[in-house]
């Protein structure tokens, strides 16, 4: 559970899978040009990440005080609310509200919370059938694997790869990847479960305090399915979902699936306010780690995220070495500096997995530093003593001959004529990642200080 | 106008003719070029590793050199914006910071600073592709990011434009960063490897004979990446060009 993700090791499979790879990045590539065209043609866009930012600003330093006026409210419109500290008390809560109204079959939307809490693995062993209502989620969940991707959590396979999963689970033909097809039969296999749940389950994507509502925002429809037909829906909510006022909303919405997908707004943007007549509805309020990122004066700003996948669409590194390469619940730039909040060690390689090249933080509608955030955390990894150690001593010894002129010059001389005599053989080394794909620089003849000296000091 | 040329490690001991480009440019356009000669490193490789605190014998050896000119200009965008936003090892002082903040990446000093309108002597006549590093794009703002949208800018292009015969050629993903990303390379080889193909191809593809930047470091993979693909294009840095390459 504690062993370090290796993301290097996990990408170098990822590449080796040459259609896979170049219809992954192609695809999540497509995404990001969507989104350009979709932020160009809103002339206030960057007013309104900034307009966003503010209001997640202002929400997160007001924090228990949105939530309990969402409690109140949430509670006056007739739903029940539970606060859970983390992962283990969320699933607790749900068990106990699913069990206590004998359910043994719960549909679910997309939800990224009940990941992180591992909910479904939990409930799974007490005997509940849960049934993703998503089409990517559902994949996903036939293949018994994680998703992939916050939006699109099954975009890392081709459509073939999904023919042979659902040709494996729900009885379609193996050798036909029509889409179409392949959607209506996970349709119609879906569908009767619907009926046969005596449950629904949602996420959000935003709780407003001022009314108590739960708002989700879906382009499938599974979401209202889950919730209108059972007789029970239980939301599951980050507390950092709240926002205050629902005016304020309309500045999120305008974001979210723009940054998300290049689209102008989901299909559907649900607002579950209150449990219809005879049914009930309960809201859980989870922490698992908030609180305490909210105390960290680096990383707050982490909290501000919507959760819309737009930095893993821009991220040069996640689109060639796919989600499940991160080992977490939450991948690429967003994943890199919420997962070291959960297990620093097992997610201490994360930070390394980033250019640094600012693409994510340009794009992120609620304007997170990201990569300001993976440097800071690169530097927590280290003192926390947590480097590899090649790394840490390479580095140190770094420090020492870049510290002094003379050390550095002999260096510099010694590079040189290392690759000037050494074979072949001997620079390109399995020790030399550096060489394994690329050449290395030719030696020069002389450095750039051995040529001023030579041409300008006799002037 | 005393200027403080500052030549990365990497470019003092494998790309020579950078430096040199460099400094004879600046010298062209008039400016007076100091070379301090206990130069090094500016502490960036250390610093983006985690290893900030092995950064600072590197930090304070850059503030000595650099105390005391107008202007310290370097050819690579990343070690000026570690100098500039990352510089932070060593305790802060009033020299400190003035060192800091005169620091400047040679397209931003010549097209900010000493807003050069002509470059007489220079003429490249060949499709080139332009790579703009992403520290110089994203953290110096030295041009458009296609992530924000507003009128179209580009510092780089903007001095190109002035060198005869020069034919820029716009690649697919103009902006998208090519892998170099310092250890990065090292430790996350496949995916750096796998950027660096994509990168050179989409030049290629483009119709560039060569890839110029103003990030030597980028090139440097980028070359290699090339060369073992065994790809017909050919890299310079902005300065030789600027100066008046002739290839």
């Amino acid at each position: 559970m504690n062993k370090r993700v290796d993301h290097a090791e996990a990408s170098s499979r990822f590449i080796a899978a040459k259609d896979h790879i170049a219809f992954h990045d192609q695809r999540l590539w497509d995404l990001r040009k969507k989104r350009d065209r979709e932020s160009e043609e809103i002339p206030e866009w960057e007013e309104l990440r900034s307009l966003a930012a503010a209001i997640k600003e202002h929400t997160l330093t007001h924090l228990a005080d949105y939530l309990e006026q969402f409690e109140r409210n949430a509670i006056k419109n007739g739903a029940r609310v539970h606060w859970a500290r983390d992962a283990a008390e969320h699933n607790q809560i749900v068990l106990d509200i699913l069990s206590a109204r004998g359910v043994r079959t719960l549909v679910k939307s997309k939800s990224m919370l009940t990941d992180e809490c591992e909910m479904a693995p939990f409930l799974g062993k007490r005997g509940i059938e849960i049934v993703e209502t998503d089409l990517g989620e559902r994949i996903q969940q036939l293949d018994e694997e994680p998703p992939s991707h916050i939006v699109v959590p099954a975009v890392h396979k081709l459509r073939t790869d999904v023919a042979q999963v659902f040709g494996r689970t729900i009885g379609t033909d193996p050798k036909n990847s029509n889409v179409p097809y392949l959607a209506e039969s996970q349709r119609q296999n879906t569908r009767p479960y619907y009926l046969k749940a005596e449950a629904g389950m949602t996420g959000a994507n935003f709780a407003i305090a001022e009314t108590g509502s739960v708002v989700v925002c879906t382009n499938e429809g599974n979401a209202d399915l889950s919730v209108h037909l059972p007789k029970l829906h239980v939301a599951s909510i980050g507390i950092e979902k709240v926002i205050p006022r629902i005016e304020h909303l309309g500045v999120f919405i305008r974001l979210l699936s723009r940054s998300a997908l290049g689209s102008p707004i989901t299909q559907i943007t649900s607002h579950f306010r209150a449990p219809r007549d005879g049914a009930e509805m309960h809201i859980v309020l989870v922490d698992n780690g908030r609180s305490e990122r909210l105390g960290m004066a680096d990383f707050w700003y982490s909290l501000k995220c919507i959760r819309c996948g737009a930095c893993l669409n821009t991220c040069p590194v996640y689109r060639r070495s796919g989600g499940l390469s991160y080992g977490s619940t939450y991948s690429g730039p967003i994943g890199v500096i919420i997962d070291p909040t959960f297990n620093l060690r097992k997610y201490s390689a994360l930070p390394f997995a980033s250019t640094l090249n600012g693409s994510c933080t340009a794009v992120c509608p609620v304007k997170i530093d990201i990569h300001e955030q993976i440097y800071k955390w690169r530097q927590i990894i280290s003192e926390r003593g947590q480097l590899p150690i090649v790394k840490k001593e390479a580095m140190k010894m770094a420090g020492k001959v870049l510290a002094s002129p003379a050390l550095y010059r002999t260096a510099v001389k010694a590079a040189n004529a290392g690759l000037e005599y050494l074979p072949r053989t001997m620079i390109y080394n399995p020790l030399n990642a550096w060489g394994r794909q690329r050449e290395v620089p030719k030696a020069a003849r002389m450095s750039f200080r051995d040529w001023y000296l030579k041409s300008r000091r006799k002037k | 106008m005393k200027v403080g040329l500052f030549i990365p490690c990497y470019i003092d001991a494998f790309f020579p003719e950078v430096g040199v480009a460099t400094l004879k440019l600046l010298e062209r356009l008039k400016v007076e070029v100091h070379y301090p000669l206990d130069q090094t490193c500016c502490g960036q490789p250390m610093a983006n590793s985690g290893c900030q605190d092995d950064a600072a014998g590197a930090e304070k050896l850059f503030v000595r050199n650099f105390t005391g000119f107008d202007y310290i200009v370097t050819p690579s965008g990343s070690c000026a914006h570690h100098v500039r936003e990352h510089l932070t090892a060593i305790p802060q002082n009033t020299t400190v910071a003035k060192v800091r903040r005169s620091t400047y990446e040679l397209v931003e000093f010549l097209h900010d600073v000493l807003q050069v309108q002509k470059l007489p002597w220079a003429r490249f006549p060949h499709k080139v592709g332009l790579h703009i590093g992403c520290a110089s794009l994203r953290a110096l703002r030295q041009a458009k990011m296609s992530e924000i949208g507003g009128a179209p800018f580009s510092k780089p292009l903007a001095l190109l434009s002035k060198v005869k015969g020069i034919q820029v050629v716009t690649p697919k993903r103009p902006d998208e960063c090519c892998g170099f990303g310092g250890t990065f390379s090292v430790f996350e080889e496949p995916v750096s490897a796998k950027m660096g193909y994509d990168k050179v191809n989409d030049h290629k593809d483009a119709g560039a004979e060569y890839i110029v930047s103003q990030d030597m470091s980028c090139l440097m993979h980028q070359k290699g990446c090339a060369e073992r693909l065994g790809l017909d294009i050919k890299f310079i840095h902005i300065a030789q060009v600027l100066n008046g390459a002739w290839i």
